[in-house]
């Protein structure tokens, strides 16, 4: 029971008549990489704005190291080492990918009632900031403007802007999206060795990426958890297949 | 007794002078996402245009007919000549480009029809007391602008929700491509509606030329009014703009006769002198505040037309 | 390219020639004007400087920070009843005036930043302008201190000696010494940690929270910033014309600085400055041309939002670019001939 850094107990949302989140119940352990999947409409954006804390469930309860932080604003959440990353690029778009990130390991920094040194000077900001951009493989581009960078690019700028963001837990809201297979295996291979280090909830859609990365899958339908388990399961589970990878297998062919 | 009465009619009657100025406001935001600062312009041109075509026409009912329609044109032409390229921007670009509309406007008028005001006069049928109950004695103007306006009001309620025009409009307000792949004409849509929002700024205007008499720069104080009405109402929503201009419309000329009474009770007679008149402005935005604080998207935030 | 002449070449941009020959300009005018003896010109560029003050304080808020507030000239308002009801009231040290003006500044500021920062975009626009009203309504109301028709002031702030502020040179020099002392304050407050949480914040400020700050007391810091900045431009104000009165308020003002911060250019250094002197010297101008110069300005403020976003201060680096890529483009061929 220790080792489950992330408990969400029976987390409820609706909108109006729409159900986005029935009852879903599920947990993160160290050192593990869990995976949520499911078809488009399933509930995971709305599960991952409950888990951040931009969207207040109207049930159940988030744990987080033990601690309930159901009520908690989205910034001390991240403060408490729940970073996430976003699946539509939300980056400063007129900072530098230096700037973007060194804001990553500025919010970690202590307060920023700091009015007069200069922030770009400042090392104990820089340094690990390049150390991040050199990680995920971006030091050549440290200087070029975000709205410069290419999509690929800005997918791996969210990544070293969630770790500079001295993460205990990462949430990742499909970091796969709208790149190429190259790309794509770089990515995986990236988050393989992540796994080593941190625990991982990763909502994806890309297959292969999925099982080869993870320890567990859960499967969300129309907001609900329909199986959860490891991979080999999963892929056996009938229910799983009839609504979700029989589709994909008719997609990709 | 009779003097709240009265007051609770005017007030009344304010509100939904405001309603008619918010619900034209709101319809362009929530439909173009246009904040149109010059919208208060809109509400001086008309009472200007509704006085000049009353005194050449020589019938108060027909001036404003002509001026209705004028005001319409008006907004239509302004629309497409200086409106249309600042869809899609942001709003602060809006709010610059028709505060400059305000300058342009308040300068047109002035060197039009001169830097007095022009009157707009009642016609004997309009300009005198009525016995709305038994009793009670009330200005048959003021009273005519209050079925005048709830019939617009009511108007517009079927307009927006039993039309086809309606349908795209809300239609439109949520989805501009989808509507425009629909073959729908949207500049045209989007122009006609402005001129709706403009003809009923007109309106409001000229039904307040005929009790205070046009003015430049009328339309400022007013249109910050409005502007709080729709906040609190919410932006969008014209349920919401017809539920705060009533509110904001009774408190303030309610409040504005019996606050300083009140403070008399509480403060020194030279004190509440003072502070009454000061409190009494100050009403509104005191409303705007509590329902921020409580609500910051606005009693009927926007989704709900 | 190395060596001091390849530097020179570097701070030479067509922006810096233009904000240079402002400056010389500000600092050399009472020369001038002491030899002619003709202050026209001192007047208005000491209103000039004023509001450029002020007009630096709102592009904190507004071009750094994204928050359009559409009544920061409550705040001059604020400084200038400061010093005129006490001035009235028989205080004209410039001691006890000048910093309750700033405070009174920061506490307005507090008060309306807290309510109106839980709004964001239009909301926003539309609530600093309403608070706005509420307080020049205020001012309005206060029949003591000169209502609508406002207050005289007879006796400038008093420095015991230091300063004569009745001096319309000396209080010009303060002014300019002000400006610029706020400009680099500003400056060094945009690049410090709290400027980059202001700028990412109107960049993108769910990220910011996402990241871990509290966006919130940020935004609210630097309101109070702004509004202490421009409660000082107030305290000047009244002094330079000597008057206080509601209009100093009113919303239209608040338009006028919002115009001086775009046209010059947002979020730039020396664009309020640029701007603010665009803005009076046009006004000027037209105003010598025609009475109904606002005719001309209005069309002209739509033309400068569709068109020229980025200000002057945006055309003069646009014209740097230009210049840039084509000195490179040459400095780069003339190389590759000298190599052979």
């Amino acid at each position: 029971m220790a080792n489950e850094l992330l408990q969400i107990e029976g987390l409820t949302k609706r909108f109006g008549g729409v159900v986005a989140s029935e009852s879903v119940t599920l947990d993160v352990r160290v050192g593990e990489l869990h995976a949520i999947i499911g078809p488009n409409g399933a509930g995971k954006t709305t599960l991952i704005g409950q888990l951040s804390g931009e969207v207040r469930p109207d049930a159940g309860r988030v744990r987080f190291d033990g601690q309930d932080i159901t009520d908690q604003p989205t910034y001390r959440r991240s403060l408490m080492g729940l970073a996430r990353s976003f699946q539509i690029t939300s980056l400063f778009l007129d900072f530098t990918a230096l700037d973007n990130v060194a804001l990553a390991v500025q919010a970690n920094a202590g307060h920023s009632f700091h009015f007069w040194r200069d922030a770009r000077g400042e090392e104990e900001l820089r340094a690990p900031a390049r150390a991040a951009l050199a990680r995920v493989g971006l030091s050549q581009r440290a200087d070029v403007l975000a709205a410069s960078l290419s999509h690929g690019e800005h997918r791996l700028l969210e990544f070293a802007m969630a770790l500079a963001n001295q993460p205990r837990m990462l949430l990742l809201d499909e970091p796969m999206a709208g790149l190429g297979p190259e790309e794509s295996a770089r990515m995986v291979e990236m988050l393989r060795e992540l796994k080593r280090e941190l625990p991982i909830l990763l909502i994806e859609h890309d297959m292969e990426a999925v099982f080869a990365l993870a320890d567990r899958i859960t499967v969300l339908v129309d907001g609900r958890v329909i199986a959860s388990g490891a991979p080999e399961e999963i892929r056996a589970n009938e229910e799983v297949r009839q609504a979700y990878l029989g589709e994909q297998e008719a997609t990709h062919g | 007794m009779l003097l709240l009465i009265e007051q609770c009619l005017n007030g009344l009657q304010f509100g939904l002078l405001l309603f008619l100025l918010a619900a034209g406001l709101t319809l362009v935001f929530g439909i173009m996402d246009l904040v149109n600062l010059a919208h208060g312009s809109l509400y001086m041109v008309g009472a200007f245009l509704g006085a000049t075509f009353a005194s050449l026409t020589g019938s108060f009912v027909l001036g404003v007919l002509i001026g209705l329609v004028a005001t319409w044109l008006v907004g239509m032409a302004t629309e497409v000549i200086a409106l249309r390229r600042l869809y899609g921007r942001d709003h602060l670009d809006h709010v610059l480009g028709t505060f400059g509309l305000i300058l342009f406007f308040n300068e047109a008028v002035r060197l039009i029809w001169g830097p007095a005001g022009l009157n707009l006069t009642l016609p004997p049928w309009l300009n005198r007391s009525i016995e709305i109950l038994p009793g009670v004695p009330y200005s048959s103007y003021r009273f005519s602008i209050i079925v005048v306006s709830l019939l617009v009001a009511a108007f517009l309620y079927l307009l927006v929700m039993r039309t086809r025009i309606g349908m795209l409009i809300r239609a439109g307000a949520s989805n501009r491509e989808m509507v425009a792949a629909l073959g729908i004409n949207i500049k045209l849509l989007y122009t006609l509606v402005f001129g709706l929002g403009a003809a009923l700024a007109g309106l409001a205007g000229m039904m307040q030329a005929a009790i205070q008499s046009a003015q430049i720069g009328m339309g400022e104080n007013i249109l910050i009014v409005a502007f709080v009405v729709i906040i609190i109402g919410g932006i969008g929503s014209i349920r919401g703009a017809f539920v705060a201009s009533i509110l904001v419309g009774l408190i303030d000329t309610v409040g504005r006769s019996y606050l300083p009474d009140m403070l008399k009770l509480v403060l020194s007679q030279s004190a509440a002198s003072t502070a009454g008149p000061a409190l009494s402005s100050m009403l509104t935005y005191l409303l705007m505040a509590i329902v921020l604080i409580w609500r910051p998207e606005g009693l009927f935030p926007a989704g709900n037309k | 390219m190395t060596g001091p002449a390849s530097s020179l070449r570097v701070w030479v941009t067509p922006r810096n020639v233009v904000v240079a020959a402002i400056l010389a300009f500000m600092v050399l005018l009472p020369v001038y004007t002491s030899g002619t003896g003709n202050y026209f010109l001192l007047t208005l560029f000491t209103r000039i400087v004023i509001l450029a003050i002020a007009a630096v304080s709102l592009n904190l808020i507004m071009g750094y920070g994204g928050m359009v507030s559409f009544g920061h000239a409550v705040y001059i308002g604020i400084g200038g009843y400061a010093v005129g009801i006490l001035a009235h009231e028989g205080i004209t040290s410039g001691l006890v005036q000048w910093p309750l003006a700033l405070i009174v500044s920061a506490l307005t500021g507090l008060i309306i930043g807290a309510l109106c920062l839980r709004t964001r975009g239009v909301y926003f626009i539309m609530i600093t302008l309403a608070f706005a009203q509420m307080i020049y309504f205020i001012a309005v109301a206060l029949d003591r201190y000169g209502a609508d028709d406002g207050l005289t002031i007879y006796k400038r702030s008093q420095f015991g000696g230091l300063l004569d502020l009745a001096n319309k040179t000396v209080f010009y020099y303060l002014c300019v010494v002000l400006l610029i002392g706020t400009i680099y304050l500003v400056q060094r407050l945009v690049n410090s940690r709290f400027g980059q949480v202001i700028q990412g914040s109107r960049a993108n400020d769910r990220r910011m929270r996402a990241l871990g700050f509290p966006t919130f007391r940020y935004k609210l810091a630097c309101f109070v910033i702004a509004g202490t900045i421009c409660g000082l431009s107030g305290a000047l104000l009244a002094n330079h014309t000597d008057f206080i009165s509601p209009a100093m308020m009113h919303w239209t003002r608040s338009g006028d600085l919002i115009v001086m911060v775009v046209l010059g250019g947002m979020a730039s250094v020396f664009g309020p400055l640029i701007g603010a002197v665009a803005l009076l010297v046009l006004e000027e101008l037209l105003s010598g041309i025609t009475e109904y110069w606002q005719i001309i300005l209005g069309p002209l403020l739509l033309l400068v939002v569709l068109f020229a976003r980025g200000g002057i201060d945006g055309i003069l680096l646009h014209w740097h670019d230009h210049y840039r890529a084509m000195s490179g483009a040459i400095g780069g061929l003339m190389a590759r001939v000298r190599r052979g």
